[in-house]
């Protein structure tokens, strides 16, 4: 088992407090930015951080289970209770190297992870009707603090094996693969399509969630492990699949995300003012384009609808109203209970002024004279036995239809897998809605044994976690499998 | 970051450059084009490729200058670098011998029907180009085209050089005259448009080169959607060539003005008040 648990500093501590009375202490509160004042400044984060006392005083709270179940729920198997514990000591930088262990990311995911559906959702203090351990906070806390101390840690790695691995793509599967593989000894290349790396945590999330500088920095740790990367090149584009292969790569991981937007095909959906999150985000995010010295435009809408319930759609409708909508909208055709998107992205919106139309589906846009849209009409929904998801379906509530009064739309319904590995290697095996065919447990192509893949290419649209999982799972069979062929 | 190894006029406002890009020169196909940014602030522009040289390792741009990122690329001069360039994107002409194919063109859309032309004629077509501009200073590669070419048909709006007349009298000139099997168009989108209804009204089966607005051109945002036959389609990633007949081509030019007011402020602040 867990022998770290059983190291004498480990047994004192947990003798220095009664479980009882771990239990007993409340859960920290995130100090947030002003919730008025957010709502108009476009690149401040809203989650400020734990102090090293709050960090500390919540750590106390963890019970250092002997069987530490928020570990089941952690797709990249984090080692909760070793970090936690260095926590409570006061061991910060050793706190960040436990993480590190597991993580290539570990500041990304202290903030963006849905940890009250993975460890905290485990966390024995729910059975005792007790608020779970903050563990995204702390895990965020730990990897700040090395951050700003100064005294990055860099993971070690075997010595180098001189094989070479290409990486389709920079984006958290990506780099989840690419820290454990350069780990393992391989010689990483991770090729990226756009002029940045990162992929979605720099095009899709928003400074104020997850600010840039923050992923650059893990970024810059895997560099130093090695890892090579090469902007602007797009595998089955700039460089063909089969050429990586006559060019000595021994593996290829395709992390190439989730492409296509999707959009909902009703009338009056191509006028100008409607567009898909994936737009709307890069422009703000990867383009800068709210800053007036970015030559990339965006409209900044003064009445804006975003349909869709996800993150995606709250990140969205959130940076709707930083650019200065005086109305901004959740459009969502289910009710709040469905949303996909996290608590506490729902509360964060809620509190910055945000409205939410639940019960409510699109039908139709409006538009003037010069094509811009100008009203939507919407189609009230109702509840009814659920669906194939498990969740209640929406059900039309027949001639209730309401006009709603709108200068920008944007639309977040979901991704479709990326079509471009597909037109450079037509021999891969795709499902019917374009994801790759993959074995579940070893992430290898079924089709084509070379190709690796995970995150939303497989997935067709999950979180920054699971991509990451897939990372970690597909590095270690990728590792296997290289040495099975001797 | 991409070296430019020369810079040349075609015109007052069109710049070609030849720019080093290894990869792109031996990946590319005729129709395929390239996304640029110019700059830390720049913008993500589509440029369709007008040729490229596998054994220099470079590929050509010719640019309009126009908007602020336009003016910014065509301010660069050889020995720079672009900042980013990335591609081939989109799907590759589809060349085959059709028999005698009208290659339609006007403006800088001149520069990407080059290889289309000279594909064209290798796969053994009969190719009349048409060559349409608002005056004689704008009509550019000229003599290049007449070497891929069976013969070239200079339009010119104001009659200042070649016949005068728009792009459509120069094809329907030779629709009149010859079975035409095919017609290939890329220029301004208004320009496609009436190409496409005057194809329509012959019967004959056209394709038009679409340069709609784009942000990454892999596929991942949408800005470039276009309705072809009654379906939304991407133009990077489902085209950028398509059937000029099932185009809506009112949507594409009103989609095309979206940002007009935006890039027109852009100019005043960031160009012209600099000056």
């Amino acid at each position: 088992m867990n022998t770290k648990r059983d190291e004498q500093w480990r047994v004192d501590l947990r003798a220095k407090i009664k479980a009882k009375d771990r239990t007993n202490l409340e859960r920290v509160h995130m100090p947030e930015l002003d919730p008025e004042y957010r709502s108009h400044i476009r690149n401040e984060e809203v989650n400020l951080g734990l102090t090293p006392e709050q960090a500390m005083a919540e750590a106390q709270r963890c019970l250092d289970c002997a069987n530490p179940t928020c570990m089941e729920g952690c797709p990249v198997g984090i080692q909760i209770p070793d970090f936690i514990k260095q926590i409570e000591t006061g061991n910060f930088l050793e706190a960040a190297k436990v993480l590190k262990l597991t993580s290539a990311l570990p500041a990304v995911c202290g903030r963006v992870c849905p940890q009250e559906r993975q460890c905290e959702e485990r966390c024995i203090h729910l059975k005792m009707k007790k608020d779970a351990v903050a563990i995204g906070y702390l895990e965020r806390f730990a990897a700040d603090y090395e951050r700003e101390s100064g005294q990055i840690s860099v993971p070690e790695t075997a010595a180098r094996n001189g094989i070479k691995i290409a990486v389709v793509g920079s984006g958290p599967a990506g780099l989840a693969f690419a820290g454990d593989m350069a780990k393992y000894g391989y010689e990483v290349h991770v090729f990226e399509a756009l002029h940045e790396i990162g992929g979605v945590l720099k095009y899709g999330i928003p400074e104020f969630r997850l600010p840039n500088k923050i992923v650059d920095v893990e970024i810059e740790n895997l560099k130093a492990m090695g890892v090579i990367f090469t902007n602007n090149c797009i595998i089955g584009k700039t460089i063909a699949i089969q050429e990586l292969e006559e060019n000595g790569y021994q593996g290829i991981f395709v992390a190439s995300g989730a492409g296509l937007p999707r959009f909902m095909n009703i009338k009056g959906e191509n006028l100008v003012g409607i567009m898909s999150s994936n737009e709307y985000l890069t422009r703000v995010n990867l383009m800068d384009a709210a800053n007036p010295d970015s030559d990339t435009p965006v409209y900044k809408g003064k009445k804006v609808a975003v349909i869709g319930g996800g993150n995606t759609a709250m990140d969205s409708v959130r940076t709707a109203r930083r650019l200065g909508a005086e109305k901004a909208m959740i459009v969502y055709r289910r009710s709040e209970e469905e949303m996909p998107a996290r608590v506490e992205e729902v509360k964060h919106a809620k509190e910055e002024g945000i409205e939410f139309l639940t019960l409510h589906n699109p039908l139709e846009y409006i538009g003037d004279a010069n094509g811009r849209v100008t009203h939507m009409i919407l189609q009230e929904m109702e509840l009814g036995e659920p669906d194939a998801s498990g969740r209640r379906s929406p059900v039309e509530i027949p001639g209730k239809t309401k006009t709603v009064e709108v200068d920008e739309v944007i639309v977040s319904v979901g991704v479709s897998p990326n079509p471009l590995i597909k037109q450079s290697v037509p021999e891969l095996e795709i499902t019917k809605w374009g994801t790759l065919v993959v074995n579940q447990d070893t992430m290898q192509s079924v089709s084509i044994p070379i190709i690796f893949a995970g995150g939303d290419i497989v997935r067709g649209g999950a979180t920054v976690i699971l991509a990451m999982g897939d990372g970690r799972r597909a590095a270690k069979a990728m590792d296997e499998w290289i040495k099975s062929k001797g | 970051m991409n070296k430019i190894i020369s810079k040349e006029y075609f015109s007052a406002n069109v710049v070609k450059f030849v720019v080093e890009a290894p990869l792109i020169a031996k990946a590319r196909r005729a129709g395929h084009f390239v996304i640029v940014r110019v700059g830390e602030k720049g913008e993500r522009i589509p440029l369709t490729i007008a040729d490229a040289d596998i054994s220099k390792g470079t590929i050509t741009l010719v640019i309009q200058r126009m908007g602020v990122s336009s003016t910014k690329l065509c301010a660069l001069e050889a020995g720079d670098y672009i900042t980013d360039l990335v591609g081939p994107l989109g799907k590759a002409t589809h060349i085959e011998n059709f028999g005698t194919v009208v290659c339609a063109c006007g403006g800088v859309g001149t520069a990407p029907m080059m290889p289309i032309v000279a594909a064209l004629k290798k796969a053994g077509n009969k190719v009349i180009t048409v060559l349409a501009a608002r005056t004689k200073e704008l009509i550019i590669l000229e003599e290049q085209m007449r070497g891929y070419s069976d013969e070239v048909i200079v339009m010119t709006d104001d009659g200042s050089y070649g016949n005068k007349g728009l792009v459509t009298n120069g094809i329907e000139a030779v629709i009149q005259r010859e079975k035409v099997d095919m017609c290939v168009t890329i220029g301004p989108a208004i320009m496609m448009k009436f190409v496409s209804i005057l194809t329509k009204k012959y019967e004959i089966p056209t394709v038009a080169s679409l340069n709609t607005i784009m942000v990454d051109g892999t596929g991942m945002c949408g800005a470039c959607r276009v309705t072809i036959g009654g379906k939304t389609k991407f133009v990077c990633v489902d085209g950028p060539e398509f059937d000029a007949h099932q185009v809506d081509f009112d949507e594409m030019l009103m989609r095309l003005g979206g940002y007009k007011d935006q890039e027109k402020e852009e100019m005043e602040h960031k160009i012209l008040h600099k000056k």
